[in-house]
């Protein structure tokens, strides 16, 4: 059962629909960019960092902080646009996505935008690397909570199931990871490139506490979060995984559940369109974009 | 060399007294803890070291998170898993990152000897190589290798060491300094320079600048020891001669010969080099190490054979 009530839900959902539109946003005045899997991610993000992730933003690198890993690293653009808004950085850092010497490249890098804890990009690797983090924490006996969003394409990697064998051996409970199961990869819906079967009994029969459930419904994804959060004893319980089920370019009406929105152009005109849909205000404004 | 310690064990007690000194040192492996000796460091710090199981993408990958972290990994397998099978792993979570992420690569080359073509590193130090301000080494005895440790635990960067877990011939003594990035001289001659890496192509080296001696020919042997950054500055200041004789258990395309290859084209011009290590076109194979020295011409005849051709 989640503890929050219909007012923090309610704020947490209208906090999405701004990181929708801020990510919409971002991507759009560039006019190219992964907007599905970005738009896919943005609830379980806002939860993250809204409510239970232990952070300072004015401090990154603080130590005892609880880490995310965005090992589907191609959604960046949406992990940007909550860490902007928590005020890691400027807000008008969002228009550099991408262009040269930008400090928010396409794929997350830690040695370049303040608030990332991992490098990602090459599919299957966050996994192992929050795996890492987690294992540290655990020798060293130190509280808090390493995350991990993986992605149903990225599931396909082999890599993920060695660290799926090595987490539930070891333990480690106090890494929380979540599968974005959005139904769709680049070349098509995931059950016609590789149907991944029954995710949530793999994921049980690799050892870890697994269960699905509705990567849009704050109470729910609230509920799985704490449930693992109260369960966690490292090197004694097993790490959980929350499958998300989730809609690909979620709050974009452009593109809303398209296969082809996996990496899209789109214009400032459907940025607009968007922004009115989502019921929330442009934060790039006349002004931010005659700054830069 | 039954009075020799094995590599192994100098390695892993390097490790254990880095521990003792307070360095947050973690050592992983991939099911090849017994091969590489660091059975004894699970002994006696059995929260420090970490199985993974076979599975070498998992293992850069947990050592690239132990290293951010701020844990200090040495990750082990044979060199030939540690650079092909592990190599996106530690290109982008490790050396993209910018972490601190030491990868030890064991049985170099014809080291592998029974274990065969599937198992001989003949291109890892290539694959190495072409990675940005990645530190690459190779020490060829003991004392160079409880060095080399120490450096690569106390130098903030990846690291890819190549490990042969046997003993080797000593060539310093215990108390030898050695500083990252310098060669060593130990041989001086006027005549050709051998360049070598490693204990098997050291030893050759040795062996091949006596065997020119008593006709006459005077080598500098240089003990090169890092490939990356390779010490330019010794190399050039010791071949008086012009001639350079590279010597790698590795292939010829990429690794010690192709860096010379490229120091001598762009800042020494008028050198002649000759480059002894597998050929291009071959793949590993099983034998004895003997046997796959002589079958790949890396012996001391081969070289000094490269040696006099220069002379010519």
């Amino acid at each position: 059962m989640s503890s929050m009530n219909r007012e923090e839900i309610a704020a947490l959902e209208r906090k999405a629909r701004e990181i929708r539109g801020l990510t919409i946003e971002e991507i759009g005045y560039l006019g190219v960019g992964h907007i599905g899997g970005s738009l896919s991610i943005v609830d379980i993000l806002v939860l993250l960092y809204h409510k239970h992730m232990k952070i300072d933003p004015t401090n990154p690198t603080w130590a005892e902080r609880d880490m995310l890993v965005l090992s589907k690293g191609h959604a960046g653009p949406a992990l940007y646009a909550t860490l902007a808004d928590k005020g890691y950085f400027p807000l008008d850092w969002l228009l550099t996505l991408n262009r040269g010497g930008t400090k928010l490249p396409s794929h997350c890098d830690r040695t370049k935008t303040p608030g990332i804890d991992m490098t990602t990009g090459s599919l299957g690797q966050g996994l192992s690397a929050a795996a890492g983090l987690a294992l540290a924490r655990a020798i060293d006996k130190k509280p808090g909570f390493i995350y991990c969003i993986i992605g149903d394409g990225e599931s396909n990697e082999g890599q993920v199931w060695e660290t799926a064998m090595f987490a539930s051996h070891k333990r480690l409970s106090n890494l929380i990871a979540f599968a974005d199961w959005n139904g769709m990869q680049i070349d098509g819906l995931t059950k016609d490139v590789m149907d991944m079967e029954d995710i949530v009994a793999k994921w049980r029969a690799f050892g870890w506490h697994a269960q699905m459930v509705d990567g849009h419904d704050f109470a729910a994804m609230d509920a799985a979060i704490e449930e693992a959060k109260r369960r966690a004893a490292p090197g004694i319980e097993k790490p959980t995984i929350i499958i998300l089920r989730t809609i690909k370019g979620k709050g974009a009406p452009f593109c809303e559940g398209q296969v082809t929105n996996h990496n899209m152009n789109f214009c400032i005109a459907q940025v607009k369109e968007a922004l009115v849909a989502l019921d929330v205000p442009a934060h790039i404004t006349p002004e931010l974009l005659r700054a830069q | 060399m039954a009075d020799q310690k094995e590599m192994r064990e100098v390695y892993v007690e390097t490790l254990m007294s880095l521990v003792e000194e307070g360095k947050d040192i973690i050592v992983l492996e991939a099911d090849l803890m017994r091969a590489t000796g660091t059975t004894a460091f699970a002994k006696k710090y059995p929260e420090r070291a970490i199985n993974v199981g076979v599975a070498e993408a998992d293992l850069v990958g947990v050592a690239s998170g132990l290293s951010a972290g701020g844990k200090i990994p040495f990750a082990a397998t044979f060199g030939c898993f540690a650079s092909r099978r592990a190599y996106d792993q530690f290109f982008l979570s490790a050396n993209y990152a910018h972490l601190n992420v030491k990868l030890v690569g064991t049985d170099p080359g014809v080291t592998a000897a029974y274990n065969g073509g599937t198992h001989m590193p003949f291109e890892d130090l290539t694959l190495m190589r072409v990675i940005p301000n990645l530190t690459i080494a190779e020490p060829p005895d003991a004392a160079s290798l409880a060095a080399v440790t120490r450096i690569a635990a106390e130098t903030d960067g990846c690291f890819y060491l190549r490990l042969q877990r046997k003993a080797a011939p000593q060539i310093y003594p215990d108390d030898e300094t050695f500083e990252l990035g310098r060669a060593k001289v130990l041989r001086r001659g006027k005549d050709v320079t051998l360049v070598a890496l490693g204990t098997v192509m050291v030893n050759e080296a040795l062996k091949a600048a006596a065997s020119l001696a008593e006709e006459g020919i005077e080598a500098t042997v240089i003990d090169a020891i890092w490939l990356a950054p390779l010490d330019e500055a010794t190399i050039l200041a010791n071949s008086p001669s012009g001639r350079i004789v590279t010597c790698e258990n590795h292939r010829v395309t990429g690794a010690l010969g192709s860096a010379v290859a490229e120091l001598i084209a762009e800042k020494a011009p008028g050198m002649r080099l000759a480059r002894i290590g597998v050929a291009a076109n071959l793949f590993g194979e099983v034998g004895t190490l003997e046997w796959l020295a002589e079958r790949f011409e890396l012996t001391a005849p081969h070289i000094a054979e490269a040696a006099r051709k220069l002379m010519w």
